[in-house]
């Protein structure tokens, strides 16, 4: 394996002479609807996005699945838990909890999502 | 079942209901009502108020009845109305607060600045409003008629009565105390007999169901696994595009608040909903009669003079009665208000303005599904709230979730979704009302059409809205930080304003 010489870098002092960049601010760059401050919504969009897609493909695999699960096999309908068949111990007590947890922790991203956009806007 | 109790029972709430109704005269009703209420009303409230005008009829007696007469195949039913509001919290629920949209036309104004568009939610509002009402009516008659020996039609006419005069004399929709008192009553009236119902089984050696009835796809209909997917589908996506759901989204004071309200619901139905299935099985071991005589709805009101008799059968009997007439005032109060509003507001606006213009819709809103539901055949309540939510499911949810999501969304494609979701599903409702008794696939396909209906809908929006990028909103930028931003942030999000708009 060859080493390329190294590249030559230019190294020269900052131009003190002009201005500051003017400091952003994301309000100002969303209520302009600048390309800038467009890119910050679409991030706080997407970012919720991906949660809400997340938490309903979790519902989707695990919930969903189940009419699936029966079908294909159809033995795990027999399943027993605690002397009670495993559909009736899933779908009429356990799902509950099961949703609300999920809810739970969405609502928990959800607003982390929000604070990290406030705290990244608010300066 | 003995006659006086229950119908002491039910004329008390009947009579509580109007006299809370005539209360709330001095209360006005302006969707004010709803800001100063967001200030005043705790989550804890407002979820038990979500709850209690949510719990309607199919969910007191349908979903037992449902269970008792076809097993476990119909437990998807409490699980999707519970699960519909998960999908509701992570997809609408905050966004939709922000969006300050008082109804579903107000979303599509705001989002889609369209009156036309406007126009196709109003008129998918009226109609999932009545075919919700539908089964109200239907199944207050059957109680009335389990309760007492009255023929159907006076507990139908007797209930829209008492939600007319209550809706008239000032409404129940400002009063969220009441709807959250309905919640806490509908809870306590299936939860103090089920503990005396399980000690009087266990007394008997706690026999339980057997056979192929406790398995769930047990061939007992044709194309189970479609089905139960269709009903997946249409009980998930249906909640949320529901006419009187949204409008207590208002009360939050914000989009953080809305989705933890959202979550306390989640919690209260999720309690409510394991007692159907309990009543469900109950009925399987001491009510099996009840399915070749057709009458499953009336499973919850006949349990306790089966299993206890006596005095205290009666008073059982007499308490779960007056839950279930709890259950069909606040949901149709609330569903006759939403539908009312809307009515007043967008179809007879103009000709006649403020209070009586919204009198003359109630007249409407409530006659409608009461002349209906005395000339239409008996559904099993559940199913037909079922189809209700199928038509939500394809009409309303593609229109907030790619309203609230996908910027590119345009009128067209919004209204075209809209006709082509709501003539499928509305064809497949109207058929499976008039003749329930299809086999085969093309029976399955009409009576459960979310699994098809859903996705056109939503193919259909997204189509047409690609093909006419010329006709997005010019303010949807400035809508999508209105409806995405937390409120502390001090935003531009345009003027639009519930009482400003015609």
């Amino acid at each position: 394996m060859s080493h390329e010489p190294a590249k030559r870098v230019e190294v020269t002092s900052p131009r003190t002479t002009t201005g500051r960049p003017r400091r952003v601010v994301v309000t100002e760059e969303i209520d302009a609807q600048t390309a800038l401050g467009e890119i910050y919504l679409r991030s706080l969009m997407r970012s919720q996005l991906r949660l809400a897609v997340g938490t309903l493909g979790l519902l989707a695999v695990t919930l969903g699945g189940l009419p699936l699960l029966f079908a294909m096999a159809p033995e795990t309908r027999r399943w027993e838990l605690l002397g009670v068949p495993f559909p009736w111990v899933a779908l009429g007590l356990l799902v509950y909890p099961a949703l609300i947890l999920a809810g739970w922790w969405y609502v928990w991203q959800a607003e982390r999502t929000e604070a990290r956009f406030a705290e990244l806007a608010g300066e | 079942m003995n006659p006086t109790y229950g119908a002491i029972a039910v004329a008390l709430v009947a009579v509580a209901t109007v006299a809370v109704g005539a209360f709330g005269l001095r209360i006005s009703r302006t969707t004010s009502d709803f800001y100063v209420a967001s200030r005043s009303v705790g989550p804890v409230l407002n979820a038990s108020a979500i709850g209690g005008e949510y719990l309607s009829a199919a969910s007191y007696l349908g979903a037992a009845g449902l269970i008792l007469a076809f097993g476990a195949d119909m437990l998807w039913y409490p699980v999707g109305w519970t699960a519909g509001y998960l999908v509701l919290l992570v997809l609408v629920a905050a966004p939709l607060r922000r969006c300050g949209a008082y109804t579903i036309p107000d979303f599509a104004e705001i989002r889609l600045e369209s009156t036309q568009a406007r126009q196709f939610a109003t008129i998918l509002v009226i109609l999932i409003g009545w075919l919700y009402l539908l089964p109200q009516f239907q199944g207050a008659g059957l109680t009335l008629r389990t309760v007492t020996g009255a023929p159907l039609w006076v507990g139908e006419v007797g209930v829209a009565l008492v939600v007319l005069v209550n809706v008239l004399s000032g409404g129940m929709r400002s009063i969220t105390f009441v709807q959250a008192f309905q919640y806490w009553l509908k809870l306590t009236a299936l939860l103090v007999p089920v503990a005396f119902l399980l000690l009087a089984w266990r007394g008997d050696g706690a026999p339980i169901p057997t056979g192929e009835w406790t398995l769930p796809l047990d061939g007992a209909t044709d194309h189970e696994l479609y089905r139960t997917y269709s009903l997946i589908l249409a009980t998930f996506l249906g909640t949320m595009g529901l006419p009187h759901v949204l409008v207590r989204f208002y009360t939050n004071p914000d989009g953080r608040a809305a989705r933890r309200t959202t979550l306390l619901v989640l919690a209260l139905l999720g309690m409510f909903y394991i007692l159907p299935a309990i009543y469900g099985v109950l009925g399987r071991v001491y009510a099996s009669d009840l399915i070749a005589e057709g009458r499953t709805d009336a499973v919850v009101l006949e349990l306790p003079a089966r299993i206890l008799g006596g005095t205290a059968g009666d008073l059982l009997g007499a308490l779960l009665a007056a839950g279930a007439f709890a259950a069909f005032m606040s949901t149709s109060s609330g569903l006759a208000v939403s539908v009312a509003g809307v009515l007043s507001q967008d179809v007879l606006g103009g000709r006649l303005a403020g209070v009586a213009g919204f009198r003359v819709a109630t007249v409407v809103a409530v006659t409608v599904p009461l002349l209906l539901a005395l000339a239409a055949q008996q559904l099993p309540v559940a199913n037909s709230v079922a189809l209700a939510f199928a038509v939500a499911a394809s009409t309303l949810c593609p229109l907030l979730v790619l309203g609230i999501w996908w910027p590119r969304l345009t009128d067209a494609g919004a209204i075209a979704g809209m006709v082509a979701g709501g003539i499928t599903s509305g064809i497949a409702v109207m058929v499976t009302i008039v003749d329930s008794d299809r086999a085969g696939w093309v029976g399955a396909l009409l009576s459960q059409p979310a699994a098809w209906t859903v996705p056109l809908g939503f193919v259909v929006m997204i189509g047409v809205s690609l093909a006419t990028p010329h006709r997005m909103a010019p303010g949807v930028i400035r809508t999508m930080v209105r409806l995405h931003t937390p409120e502390q942030l001090d935003l531009d999000r345009g003027t639009w304003h519930p009482e400003r708009s015609t």
